[in-house]
């Protein structure tokens, strides 16, 4: 696998890593603690209190992190990045959807050891030239890592902004030479009910978790499959070893950690869809206008915000996909 | 001292203080990613508990036959309605930023807060209602039949749990089971006074 190697930068000149990204924390604590002194003795408190009782799966994800160059630093960044700032690590890595390590927002975080990621292969099916069973340092040979700074937004409307490591679908899929057959891609995640008690249990999902896209939207430039995030490979919590980040859909649609992909003829049926098809759809785009059945997809909340922002339509990236959809109905087709 | 006086002495303040301290911890605690979120499920829980707190305390006083429990309902019931108003405030205020549109909105299209807002106003008149003044004034039967609002307040408590959680029914079925029990517990007063002698209590009235 290439690594782009850092560019000699001398060592005083380099923040460290973790100074860089606490900035804005530093700056909103200051901030706060102006606040929180002047207006009630309610911020002080807090403060002091949740100093008492410690938080949980936040602060195991603050000591994970990394600081200091991560082994991806200086990946080059992907044209479609995004300016705005990333989201805080320790949001972003606490605050999980992974059923397979339980229900809870923080407990993919709590559980996280149970994933096991060394060894893993991709398993190549259908519709292709080169089917096959490939070890990971194999399916990632020869590939070129970028930056990929993309907004990431759950049907639950909340949002974040996550510096990916990754590359073009496209660029894998290529490879294996889908055939005329091949009308859509199908992705599965591990199965380990072993390893991961709640893949025992009947009633939260049908495992393995699978998700699907239409060819031309795999083969779609902002389609990505990640390996990493803010310069380190992926935290098992978010997906790893490898991950679909598909930025202009709902977040269940970025399948994590996956073992196989599958080009198929017909469509496949994703596993939220299975659960719960009048609410959960098949392209399950970003669509302000078309709601959930029980709540409003017009706002989303950004994580580590107060005040909730708009919903861009297709996540604010229209001018990159909106053509795959061109006269369909988007609230049929949800 | 006698047993009233255990109550309203003791227990009482006791009970008084241990009811704000979910709150209290809730506030302390790390709210993580999404804080808003956190403050609403948890604000939301305590509401309900505390309202299935409330209803317990009758069936346990036929049990028991320890009349004196009473003494500590209204202030149970005033603390569901007191989380009950912190979570819809925080709904309002923080999560909606006192948009009255978006509110207005979301009462009109969200079958769950449908449901959560007729809840939270099925308290009022129970909260305005519940000083000796108020007892005095409508006298004990329209009391007593205004206040059986709180049943359909615990079932819509209940159904707007189950209508907003995405996929794991677990919680909202476990609160509805326990709400079954404690309708249960409130039918055939004879049995209970029956199982109430065969479990050996001392008969109402008992002073040590």
């Amino acid at each position: 696998m290439l690594i782009k190697k850092p560019q000699p930068i001398r060592p005083s000149e380099i923040t460290a890593e973790s100074v860089y990204r606490d900035r804005r924390r530093l700056l909103l604590g200051a901030g706060l603690a102006l606040a929180g002194a002047g207006l009630s003795g309610d911020g002080l408190a807090a403060g002091f209190l949740s100093g008492l009782f410690g938080g949980d799966e936040k602060d195991k994800a603050k000591e994970a992190m990394p600081d200091g160059l991560g082994k991806y630093y200086g990946s080059p960044k992907n044209a479609h990045s995004t300016s705005e700032e990333p989201s805080e690590y320790e949001d972003v890595t606490s605050y999980n959807n992974f059923y397979e390590l339980g229900i809870g927002k923080s407990d993919p975080a709590a559980n996280a050891e149970l994933l096991v990621t060394d060894p893993w292969s991709v398993r190549v099916e259908g519709e292709c030239e080169k089917p096959g069973n490939y070890a990971l340092e194999d399916f990632l040979k020869g590939i070129t890592l970028e930056e990929r700074i993309y907004r990431h937004r759950c049907v639950e409307a909340w949002s974040a902004v996550i510096p990916w490591i990754g590359f073009s679908l496209a660029e894998v899929l290529k490879r294996y030479q889908p055939t005329s057959k091949a009308k859509y891609v199908e992705f599965v995640t591990l199965y380990d009910p072993e390893r991961l008690p709640m893949q025992r249990r009947q009633g939260i999902l049908d495992w393995p978790y699978v998700e699907g896209l239409r060819i031309d939207e795999a083969m779609n430039p902002l389609a990505t499959l990640a390996v990493g995030m803010y310069n380190d490979p992926l935290p098992n919590q978010n997906g790893a070893p490898l991950r679909l980040v598909l930025p202009w859909k709902y977040g269940f649609k970025s399948i994590k950690s996956i073992v196989a992909i599958r080009f198929l003829e017909k469509q496949p049926i994703n596993t939220w869809n299975a659960l719960q098809p009048n609410e959960y759809g098949f392209y399950a785009n970003v669509n302000p206008a078309v709601d959930h059945p029980r709540w409003s997809q017009a706002r989303e909340r950004r994580l580590g915000e107060w005040s909730k922002r708009d919903t861009l339509p297709f996540n604010g990236y229209a001018e990159q996909v909106a053509g795959l959809y061109r006269g369909m109905d988007l609230a049929k087709f949800f | 001292m006698t047993r009233v006086q255990v109550i309203t002495r003791i227990v009482k303040p006791a009970l008084f203080l241990l009811c704000l301290l979910p709150l209290v911890l809730l506030l302390g605690s790390d709210l993580g990613a999404n804080p808003i979120q956190t403050l609403e499920r948890g604000t939301g829980d305590w509401a309900l508990r505390m309202l299935f707190i409330t209803l317990a305390v009758t069936p346990l006083q036929r049990l028991s036959g320890w009349n004196e429990l009473v003494r500590l309902r209204r202030m149970l019931g005033l603390y569901a309605f007191f989380y009950a108003l912190v979570h819809v405030g925080i709904y309002a205020i923080l999560d909606q930023g006192l948009s009255l549109s978006a509110i207005v909105e979301d009462i009109a299209k969200r079958p769950y807060i449908t449901v959560g807002f007729a809840v939270f106003v099925s308290l009022v008149p129970l909260a305005v209602t519940s000083t000796n003044a108020m007892m005095k004034r409508l006298g004990g039967r329209r009391w007593k039949r205004l206040h059986r609002i709180v049943y359909a307040s615990a079932i819509g408590g209940v159904l707007h749990f189950l209508w907003l959680v995405k996929a794991d029914l677990r919680e909202p079925l476990i609160y509805l089971a326990v709400l079954l029990l404690l309708f249960a517990l409130r039918l055939k007063p004879a049995h209970w006074q029956r199982l109430r002698i065969n479990l050996g209590f001392q008969g109402a009235g008992a002073t040590e």
